[in-house]
């Protein structure tokens, strides 16, 4: 939001005249007036529908106040879907997180070359179909899939982990990775050269200067990126359908089989329980990433 | 300002008023049928003739399209389900009786359908075939050792991530029970146990749990063996000729799916006049030919050119064949949770 910062600065910059004073109090009346949209957007589109949910989750069939459909996460069915889906967006985050570091590293270095290409690689798929590139997966995987007729091909032993975890994190780490490096892409760019040779003519090296001054100045980055990608891994239930073939249940497929067969209040229950994990979670995350308010872009 | 921004929100509300009030013009109908279980010419063909526009969904499961009729949240004038829940849905008044004046081509409909049908509509009053068939295995040739002619090929070992199962909740445990000798209806609870255990130990076996998908799997010779309804059996075996589809000794499933119309239609008429339509010989015949399940449509049904198809054992059953099957009956809310609870333990592989 940069308006309303520069609106404040200005506030703070020049001393007040009458007639400043009034033109101030236009601008901030255009600044709020130009929130309207998006704040009718939140409060129709997230705050209503959360408050359905809650609704819905703290409710029985006859409208009768219940924790019933909370206590259901303890069923074993319930249990087991959700602490699978735990495990397996965690690898995925961190597989993601490892491999996104070191090319934003990268891209960092060759800050002014071939720089834009690489980014263009990173996103070109994203102008793909989500849907698409994880049903294209499953025909790579197949048994009969294109890894496995090459491999045959070369009388290779074949890969088989269509329709296991391995294939779902994969999906995950392929369908999120761009929202790791990204964020953390765009805090290292940022990262002031003259920080970093202050460092080293003090006599840092190349690890000191990486531990003590790019690594922490990066965490920002690094938070936003596993919050895009551990979320959306946590509630999916698409990829796992699709490269799981729904031998492996997660919570998000659990969630949305109740809602497809109508029911609401269960599925809302559920969904306010792994709602507590994402805030949890996010609360983890945000304590470190204090100092870097305005720097997150995601 | 305030009175320009007052004017562009008039403005911006008479837009959608008269957005609005557009929709109202013209005859609707809004149609609830299985995925991939019609040709799309014939929505096309009816519109034309009758300028009824036609609004098309689809569902993959009887259970995914029950509660969206009982709770009346989309208004749906004509439905597809199959025998028992539309035995459920009668149970329960969600149904209104079709004004047989208005469908007269009801009489291509063959005798032996209409009697069939009694099973879960019992004086015809509610229901009008569209399509039937059996439930099977499709398997390949080239994959299997022997000839498969009975369930248990689907619960052996060798053939251990060469099976698609069936995700629909009847037909997995009516395979089950059917493979232990017990009725497909079952409403024992040790039965069903012992059925959940089969199905347990199935798991490991298994390499997915599919509905739509397994026939482009069969097809690319993804699997040996996969569970599917008899109307997919002669497109696949068109699009591949070593797979071949068989009704399992045992005895098997043998179903209907009818158009129905729900209490609260708003276009009673226009799902009438497209159930009539869908009755007539060419247009049935046309279906027939897309989407290959067979059709009780006697008319249609003598004027198939393809004299294998039109005799073929597969889409048309013989009396020895149909002996063997049972209709799935609808058990009531407390049976039928059951089932459901007992198939997400299989699925997700708990005890």
């Amino acid at each position: 939001m940069k308006v309303p910062l520069n609106v404040k600065n200005k506030m703070f910059q020049k001393p007040a005249k009458d007639s400043d004073k009034e033109f101030k109090i236009g601008r901030v009346n255009q600044v709020k007036l130009l929130s309207f949209p998006y704040i009718i957007w939140m409060v129709g589109f997230i705050i209503i529908p959360l408050l359905m949910i809650l609704y819905y989750g703290l409710t029985d069939r006859d409208n009768n106040l219940t924790f019933k459909n909370i206590a259901l996460i303890s069923d074993p069915i319930n249990r087991k879907a959700l602490l699978l889906a735990l495990e397996l967006s965690l690898i995925s985050t961190i597989i993601c997180l490892l491999l996104a570091y070191p090319l934003a590293m990268v891209l960092r270095k060759n800050h002014k070359t071939s720089n834009s290409f690489i980014v263009l690689i990173i996103i070109l798929p994203m102008w793909m179909n989500f849907l698409l590139r994880t049903i294209a997966w499953q025909n790579i995987l197949e048994k009969t899939g294109i890894i496995n007729s090459i491999l045959q091909f070369f009388h290779l032993p074949t890969l088989n982990i269509i329709n296991t975890s391995a294939a779902i994190i994969l999906g995950m780490v392929y369908n999120f990775l761009p929202f790791m490096v990204l964020p953390i892409y765009n805090v290292l760019v940022k990262v002031d050269k003259d920080v970093i040779n202050a460092a080293r003519d003090l006599g840092a090296n190349g690890r000191q200067t990486f531990l003590k001054i790019i690594l922490p100045l990066s965490i920002p980055g690094v938070v936003s990126g596993i919050t895009m990608v551990f979320v959306p891994s946590l509630t999916t239930f698409v990829i796992s359908t699709i490269l799981g073939g729904s031998k492996i249940v997660l919570i998000g497929n659990v969630i949305e089989q109740q809602f497809r067969l109508g029911n609401w209040n269960t599925g809302s229950g559920l969904s306010l329980v792994l709602m507590v994990f994402i805030l949890f979670s996010m609360a983890i995350l945000s304590k470190y990433d204090k100092e870097s308010e305005g720097s997150n872009l995601w | 300002m305030k009175k320009k921004i007052t004017l562009i929100l008039s403005l911006v509300i008479l837009t959608f008023a008269f957005l609005g009030c557009k929709k109202e013009e013209g005859e609707k109908l809004y149609v609830y049928n299985w995925g991939e279980y019609i040709d799309p010419e014939v929505l096309d063909l009816f519109e034309e003739e009758t300028g009824i526009d036609v609004v098309y969904d689809e569902f993959e499961q009887n259970e995914e399209m029950y509660p969206k009729i009982k709770a009346d949240a989309v208004q749906y004038d004509v439905v597809c389900p199959s025998d028992y829940m539309i035995q459920k849905m009668i149970g329960e008044g969600l149904l209104a009786e079709i004004n047989f004046d208005n469908v007269p081509n009801i009489k291509y409909i063959a005798p032996e359908m209409m009697e069939s049908s009694k099973t879960f509509d019992a004086e015809n009053k509610y229901s009008v075939p569209y399509m039937w068939g059996t439930l099977g295995i499709l398997y390949n040739k080239t994959m299997v050792d022997e000839p498969i002619d009975s369930w248990s090929a689907l619960f052996d070992e060798k053939y251990e991530g060469n099976i698609l199962m069936i995700d629909s909740v009847r037909d997995a445990f009516g395979i089950a029970l059917e493979y232990l000798g017990y009725d497909l209806n079952s409403v024992n609870e040790a039965e069903l146990d012992e059925a959940k255990a089969l199905l347990q130990k199935q798991y490991p076996l298994v390499q997915a749990y599919v509905v739509d998908q397994v026939r482009d799997k069969m097809i690319g010779g993804e699997a040996a063996l996969g569970v599917i309804y008899s109307g997919e059996a002669i497109y696949t075996k068109r699009e591949n000729p070593d797979l071949e589809y068989v009704v399992p000794k045992e005895g098997s499933n043998q179903w209907i799916d009818s158009w129905v119309i729900p209490k609260n239609a708003r276009n009673k008429e226009n799902a009438e006049a497209f159930i009539n339509f869908l009755c007539d010989p060419d247009i049935a015949l046309m279906n027939f030919e897309y989407i290959t399940y067979s059709t009780p449509n006697e008319a249609a049904r003598e004027m198939i050119e393809d004299e294998d198809i039109k005799n073929s054992p597969v889409a048309f059953p013989d009396q020895t064949t149909l002996d063997r099957c049972t209709p799935y009956q609808y058990l009531g809310e407390e049976i039928e949770s059951l089932y459901i609870e007992k198939w997400n333990d299989v699925k997700s592989n708990v005890e």
